[in-house]
């Protein structure tokens, strides 16, 4: 579970996706987990990137703002394999190569995502949830023989402790609270062991306890895991941000602390400024 | 508990195991008892003409439920079953066409058609038709191949919902269109029919039906055990998953091409395997079991019976071919209509089908209340519906 260097001599980014999960091992030795550049995508002639680069350290928690159509779902659907790009290089570590993967193998890779709606199951029960997610053989018949270990319910349990819903365990998904459903999904992620996790906006819909202890929580997994947050809750932002990057038509406006954005007048005349 | 005992447990309930052992006894013991040891004259004597009939609903159910596995629980609505079915029932019809020998009209030792089309020799498809186990293996390995090409490019290329009923549908009807045409080799549009034996025992006689019977409920238990084994596992819950929201699903690191695959070539080898028990049962097969009214209706046995539950995949199958045996012989012009009301009123009163209907009689702990803060537009209509 350490995010320090994983030392790996053969690259698989070259090959092309074979349907198969065959994925290295994740190499961060230069301390880089994911590398994004020069990636592009346009939609029938709107560039909704546009040459967008981006640099994400291992163990960091980096904070993504932007007004609406800057292009920050976009760029969490090339990272995830939803969208492939036109042009750019979209790398996760040293060696895998993200434009060349589907999505079930980016997600095998280590790349954990969480949607701007909940996307939860609904008719299974907040413990089957984390059961599905679970790291674990994903492939037909793995699935179809696989009976849950006394070790697997426990690391579920810790889960749902966490996300604090013990109470809600055999409750199906459908019937929580939309905060309750946002932190289903969080736990979700955390069962993936993912080692970077994109998050689409994860306080929308919460109250601010429920925020609160959202802030707490990926405070306490920065370092261990890297973090990409994308959010509109500008508290929320002061209350995490170590880095944030602003985007803008597709592209990086500005990189930095946050009072530093802030402060730049090219930020505030497209986005805060308003 | 052994993990044996754990796992039939996992299966079914005490009841649940009761009602199946039941249904076996029924179909096993005192089916046969009625219709061979009970003399004729008795009002307790069952006829070959309910041995037949409740033997090729029985084949419908095994149908029923295949649809269910895809449709119920992988949300993959298939409106062309009835290929595969057909394709079952041609591929063992072919051996029960060689059996007929010299027996048939002209007296050769080839099928009439064949005959009648002045062919000299067999095609190249009718090579291995003489051999009980080879047409049993093409049995399976024709709809599963069809299926295994078919689903690979279909779910490859993300074809989903309404569009992939579409395309199965059209797929259906191109292949009744090729089995109408003399030159396919099956027979035209009056397939094949006037069997005589099966490995050499005659055809018609009460023992064999009997037999026949018997093998179908066996296939129907042997079915229904195999799904609900394969729906309550991680596996069942992935297709569930999949039914509901797929891309997620996808983003948990699973690969649903294979997933969806997998239940499509099950479910239409289990097709194909039903088609060949209603053929000796049924006594003919033709390609009008290709029409895509056909395939329409085992969806709508289906939704009738309640998607998503296999009990009422049996159910719904067996309704509503009661409904239609009735019908049709008491009311032959109206049948269409009443099915297609039945349709009707399942979907608007009935979203759960009959099983909603019994599991709604049953007092039940109510559900929790439901305090989600979006709501679809059409939830709450659903609801009162219900």
């Amino acid at each position: 579970m350490s995010p320090g260097a994983v030392h790996s001599a053969e690259g698989v980014g070259g090959g092309a996706p074979t349907g198969h999960v065959a994925t290295g091992a994740l190499d961060t030795t230069h301390g880089v987990v994911l590398y994004l550049e020069d990636i592009s995508v346009s939609f029938e002639g709107f560039k909704a990137l546009d040459g967008l680069s981006l640099a994400i350290d291992a163990g960091e928690l980096r904070c993504v703002i932007g007004p609406n159509g800057a292009g920050k779902t976009t760029m969490m659907d090339v990272i995830t394999g939803k969208t492939r790009p036109d042009a750019g290089t979209a790398f996760f570590g040293q060696t895998i190569d993200l434009t060349r993967l589907a999505e079930a193998e980016i997600a095998q890779a280590g790349i954990g995502r969480k949607f701007q709606k909940p996307t939860i199951f609904e008719h299974h029960t907040a413990f089957e949830n984390l059961e599905l997610a679970m790291k674990a053989d994903k492939r037909v018949r793995g699935t179809l023989f696989h009976r849950i270990a006394p070790a697997e319910r426990d690391r579920i349990a810790e889960t749902l402790r966490r996300i604090r819903l013990a109470d809600a365990a055999d409750r199906a998904a459908g019937l929580l609270s939309h905060g309750q459903k946002q932190w289903l999904e969080i736990g979700m992620l955390l069962m993936q062991e993912p080692k970077l996790l994109l998050l689409d906006e994860p306080v929308a819909g919460m109250s601010d306890e429920e925020t609160e202890r959202t802030a707490e929580l990926f405070l306490s997994l920065a370092g261990e895991h890297s973090l990409v947050v994308v959010e509109h809750d500008m508290a929320f932002i002061e209350r995490i941000a170590r880095k944030v990057t602003v985007l803008h038509e597709g592209a990086v406006l500005a990189e930095g602390a946050l009072a530093e954005v802030q402060e730049d007048p090219r930020v505030i005349e497209v986005y805060l400024g308003r | 508990m052994g993990p044996l005992s754990s796992g039939i447990t996992r299966l079914y309930g005490p009841r649940g195991w009761a009602a199946i052992a039941a249904f076996a006894f029924v179909a096993f013991v005192v089916f046969p008892i009625l219709a061979l040891v009970v003399p004729e004259s008795s009002p307790f004597h069952v006829s070959a003409y309910w041995v037949t009939l409740i033997g090729k609903i029985m084949c419908y159910a095994i149908v029923a439920l295949a649809m269910d596995l895809i449709w119920g629980y992988a949300g993959i609505l298939s409106l062309g079953h009835g290929l595969f079915f057909a394709l079952g029932g041609y591929a063992f019809g072919m051996y029960l066409m060689r059996q007929i020998g010299a027996d048939g009209q002209y007296r050769v030792n080839m099928p009439d058609f064949m005959v009648f089309l002045d062919w000299k020799e067999f095609p190249w498809h009718w090579a291995l038709s003489d051999s009980f186990v080879a047409q049993l293996l093409l049995v399976v390995l024709v709809p599963g191949l069809l299926a295994f090409v078919f689903g690979y490019f279909a779910f490859r290329s993300r074809v989903k919902g309404v569009y992939f009923s579409i395309i199965t549908q059209a797929l259906t009807y191109a292949a009744m269109l090729l089995f109408f045409r003399n030159d396919t080799g099956f027979g035209g549009n009056n397939g094949f029919t006037d069997f005589k034996r099966i490995l050499g025992i005659p055809i018609t006689t009460d023992e064999m039906r009997i037999v026949l019977f018997c093998i179908t409920g066996a296939v129907l238990i042997g079915t229904l055990v195999l799904l609900r084994w394969i729906v309550t596992s991680k596996f069942g819950r992935v297709l569930a998953a999949i039914r509901d929201a797929e891309q997620r699903v996808m983003f948990c690191g699973y690969n649903t091409v294979h997933y969806k695959l997998a239940v499509w070539t099950l479910s239409a080898v289990l097709c194909g395997i039903a088609g060949a028990l209603y053929v000796p049962q049924v006594g003919i097969i033709n390609p009008s079991e290709m029409s895509p009214a056909n395939s329409i209706e085992i969806a709508i046995w289906v939704a009738v019976g309640g998607r998503g539950t296999l009990t009422g995949a049996i159910l719904g199958a067996g309704l509503v071919n009661g409904a239609k045996s009735f019908f049709t012989q008491a009311f032959p012009e109206y049948w269409l209509f009443v099915l297609g009301l039945l349709f009707v009123l399942v979907t608007l009163f009935l979203p759960q089908g009959v099983m909603g209907l019994l599991q709604h009689r049953r007092p039940a702990p109510a559900p929790p209340p439901v305090r989600s803060a979006p709501e679809t537009p059409g939830a709450p209509r659903a609801r009162a519906a219900q």
